[in-house]
């Protein structure tokens, strides 16, 4: 039943697309100011079908209704409620329907929301958007089908992996998918401003709010997936230089550059050109990451989702979509001449480009490396986090310097004399690095640079506020905060990293152990059924030299049914100042728990830091007009 | 001449052509020193251009009732049903380690037979077998 209505519905906005295109190549050769109506009638049925179809296959979720393969395989019935519905995006035919789901979503919000645009480019925008569109549709009907039925009808459900039934990965996919999925509209527009001629500072007041939005559900979605990695997957750590988080990373950098330089394309009517190639990067980018991924091409401890069939699929797909897009930047492209002063707002925005380029390819290339020498030497490799941490630490150094100093610089040319202030934050930011590693202990002489960088930016940005507030202006805040973020991140990442205490051992039940000024006693073992799983919970308890109680921890081993899956619950006890870490697992049911215990000073800030990043966003996003 | 203008420009077009060749150098020499070779405990035996100074990852089966605890380390042996490697490793296993199951341990080698790993890569998937650790046996099955 719910199979037929749906894939019904998805044939529906299949023709649709088709008849919006139509009717939008008709148009462009009306001259009339204003759209048909009809197309506006068209995409309204577009987006209200998409989501329909989308409902139907949570019904099917939620019903537990096992005639659909996709539910057979991804769901149960005794799995909690919140986690049936989470279970929609949680595969990969689910997710694809969300992805479509958002492109129809943003090719509708664009349409209705660009009415001061050029008509010729609005149209041609929706062409291409709905042009994507198809390319997935037909990847879901034919590759991917959420509403394949089964016969005969099972009557259980094979269930969904227990470390994806977690709060925080259950709103992490559609986070990221609204940033990754949110850059397909301004990559028709820059392929639609090409062909239209509709370009400068039109072009770029066009896409801002699009390139905004998705730069802030991207970066919240990839902060959420990190936090879940902190707390499920009970290695203490957050960032994995994992390909699937590279995945993530690369529309992340081009975006993050996008976001810079169309300030300059607003602003200052140049870097036309170089605007349009990151809008198109950034959507080729997030489609091919998710897609390495996806097809199993690029292997990682935490893919969810894949099949090698895939592959072709997308690869074809993914070539017919670079390809048009360069014949078209080469064909339209003219010579642009720039003329920038060195001391001006516009080069710095440039050095953060280049910075942002470099990280990108960086990434880029660790991620790829081992696939070409696979497919060349037959060699088996893997590029491990160091290759990442020694390319990309040392360049946060002028990076996070040239934050703090770049946005002082007023545009063309700035005159402005901050030489003095510099020197001044500077030496602050040395001393009070030097009462760190006098108070806490010595670190590396880059560790030293990049504490001093970051603190130098924080004092930077904490003038900043101080001056915002005294002249009550509010267009610098986003802008203020995002760039504070980033410095307390960077800082409290370092004190994370060089001051964590970490130790692995293997301790019997009722056995004591010794670590620094600690003393954990795993004083007990405790069983308790839950509705879908097992649990088989540590009881230990940590003391400080002088014997005074410290805190309880109560890690869990559990065991969960459906699918029958082993999962480790670390036991977090998070304070201002750090976290307490404990994990326990067992082998081969021998007495011995094997135990990893941490403090991790300063996680929490990690987290608030990240966010403020993403706030900034978000308050740019509620300015004015007048205001940004 | 050339006017001040066109020498800028020249100047700032060799600055960064140097600037990203350095970049580029910089780049790959770091991805040579930091790759870790993915090898099978018979490519182990065979092959002699090993370095037993460089981490590399080594993957296989858990040999059935070979796990051993105590209370410093976990010691095991990785099979590929050809030949087998010792393992030895001091840290928390994932949830998935278990007997006559996929696993892959990154860190040293010892010498031919004996590994020290510093790590041991989790999969949460329960039908997961690292796609290497497929090859391997889908080679030996023949």
């Amino acid at each position: 039943m719910l199979s037929n209505i749906g894939i019904c519905l998805i044939i529906l906005v299949l023709i649709l697309s088709f008849l919006i295109i139509y009717t939008a190549s008709i148009d462009l050769k009306i001259s009339r100011e204003a759209i048909k109506k009809n197309i506006y009638k068209l995409s309204l049925f577009q987006i209200t079908f998409t989501i329909l179809s989308f409902f139907t296959l949570i019904i099917g979720f939620i019903n537990s209704d096992f005639s659909l393969i996709n539910v057979y395989e991804n769901s149960h019935t005794t799995k909690p409620f919140f986690y049936k519905i989470a279970g929609t995006w949680g595969n990969h035919e689910g997710s694809l329907l969300l992805w479509i789901n958002i492109l129809v979503l943003f090719s509708y919000l664009f349409l209705v929301f660009s009415h001061t645009h050029d008509k010729k480019f609005r149209l041609y925008t929706l062409i291409f958007q709905n042009i994507l569109i198809l390319g997935f549709l037909f990847f879901l009907l034919f590759n991917s089908n959420p509403f394949n039925s089964i016969y005969p009808i099972p009557l259980e459900g094979l269930g969904l992996n227990p470390i994806l039934q977690d709060p925080a990965l259950a709103i992490h996919p559609p986070l990221l998918y609204v940033g990754f999925v949110g850059c397909s509209i301004y990559f028709s527009a820059a392929m639609a401003s090409l062909l239209s001629g509709y370009g400068g500072k039109s072009f770029a007041q066009s896409i801002k709010t699009w390139v905004k939005i998705s730069w802030c559900f991207q970066t919240l979605g990839i902060i959420v997936g990190s936090i879940w990695a902190y707390y499920e997957l009970g290695w203490g750590g957050f960032w994995f230089w994992d390909p699937v988080e590279n995945a993530s990373l690369l529309p992340w950098f081009a975006i993050t550059a996008l976001m810079h330089s169309l300030i300059v394309l607003e602003k200052r009517n140049t870097l036309y050109y170089w605007v349009i190639i990151l809008c198109l990067s950034t959507f080729t980018l997030s489609v091919t990451g998710t897609f390495l991924v996806r097809s199993g091409i690029l292997n990682s401890v935490h893919t969810f989702a894949s099949d090698p069939s895939r592959g072709v699929y997308i690869l074809i797909f993914l070539s017919l979509m670079i390809f048009s897009a360069l014949t078209i930047f080469f064909l339209k492209h003219k010579k642009e001449t720039y003329n920038f002063n060195l001391k001006s707002r516009e080069t710095f925005i440039l050095a953060n480009n280049w910075f942002m380029a470099f990280f990108l390819i960086t990434v880029l290339i660790g991620m790829l490396y081992p696939i070409f020498l696979d497919v060349l030497t037959n060699e088996k490799i893997s590029v491990g986090p160091p290759f990442f941490n020694i390319v990309i630490i040392p360049l946060v150094v002028p990076f996070l310097a040239l934050m703090a100093i770049g946005p002082k610089f007023g545009w063309i040319k700035s005159q402005k004399k901050i030489f003095n202030k510099i020197l001044l934050l500077t030496l602050g930011a040395i001393v009070i690095n030097l009462l760190i590693v006098y108070f806490f202990g010595k670190y590396s002489l880059l560790s030293n640079f990049i504490f001093i960088a970051a603190i130098f930016l924080i004092l930077y940005s904490f003038l900043d506020i101080k001056k915002l507030i005294n002249n009550k202006n509010k267009t610098e805040l986003p802008r203020v905060i995002s760039h504070l973020g980033f410095g307390l991140l960077v800082f409290f990442i370092g004190i994370n990293h060089q001051f964590s205490l970490e130790e692995d051992f293997n301790l019997k039940v009722g056995e004591i152990k010794k670590i620094n000024n600690y003393k954990i006693n795993f004083e007990e073992i405790k069983i308790k059924e839950s509705k879908n799983y097992k649990a088989i919970i540590g009881n230990f308890k940590l003391t400080n030299v002088e014997g005074n109680l410290v805190q309880y921890l109560n890690p869990e081993i559990r065991i969960y049914s459906n699918p029958e899956t082993l999962t480790y619950e670390a036991a977090i006890k998070t304070k201002i100042t750090s976290d307490l870490y404990l994990t326990m697992s067992n082998v081969s049911r021998s007495d011995y728990y094997n135990i990893k215990f941490q403090k991790k000073p300063f996680m929490i800030w990690i987290w608030i830091s990240a966010l403020m990043i993403t706030l900034g966003g978000f308050i740019r996003l509620t300015l004015k007009k007048n205001e940004d | 001449m050339l006017t001040k203008k066109v020498k800028n420009r020249i100047l700032f077009l060799i600055f960064v052509f140097s600037l990203s060749v350095v970049a580029v150098i910089f780049i790959v020499k770091s991805l040579n020193k930091n790759v870790l070779y993915f090898l099978s405990p018979t490519e182990i035996n065979q092959r002699e251009d090993i370095q037993f100074d460089k981490a590399m990852r080594v993957g296989g089966m858990v040999k059935k009732g070979s796990i051993i605890i105590n209370k410093k380390n976990i010691q095991f042996i990785v099979t590929d049903f050809e030949n087998e490697i010792l393992i030895n490793y001091s840290g928390t296993v994932p949830n998935l380690f278990e007997e006559e199951k996929g696993v892959v341990a990154e860190g040293k080698l010892r010498d031919k037979n004996f590994f020290i790993a510093d790590r041991i890569l989790a999969k949460h998937d329960e039908n997961y077998m690292p796609p290497e650790i497929k090859e391997i046996i889908k080679k030996n099955a023949k």
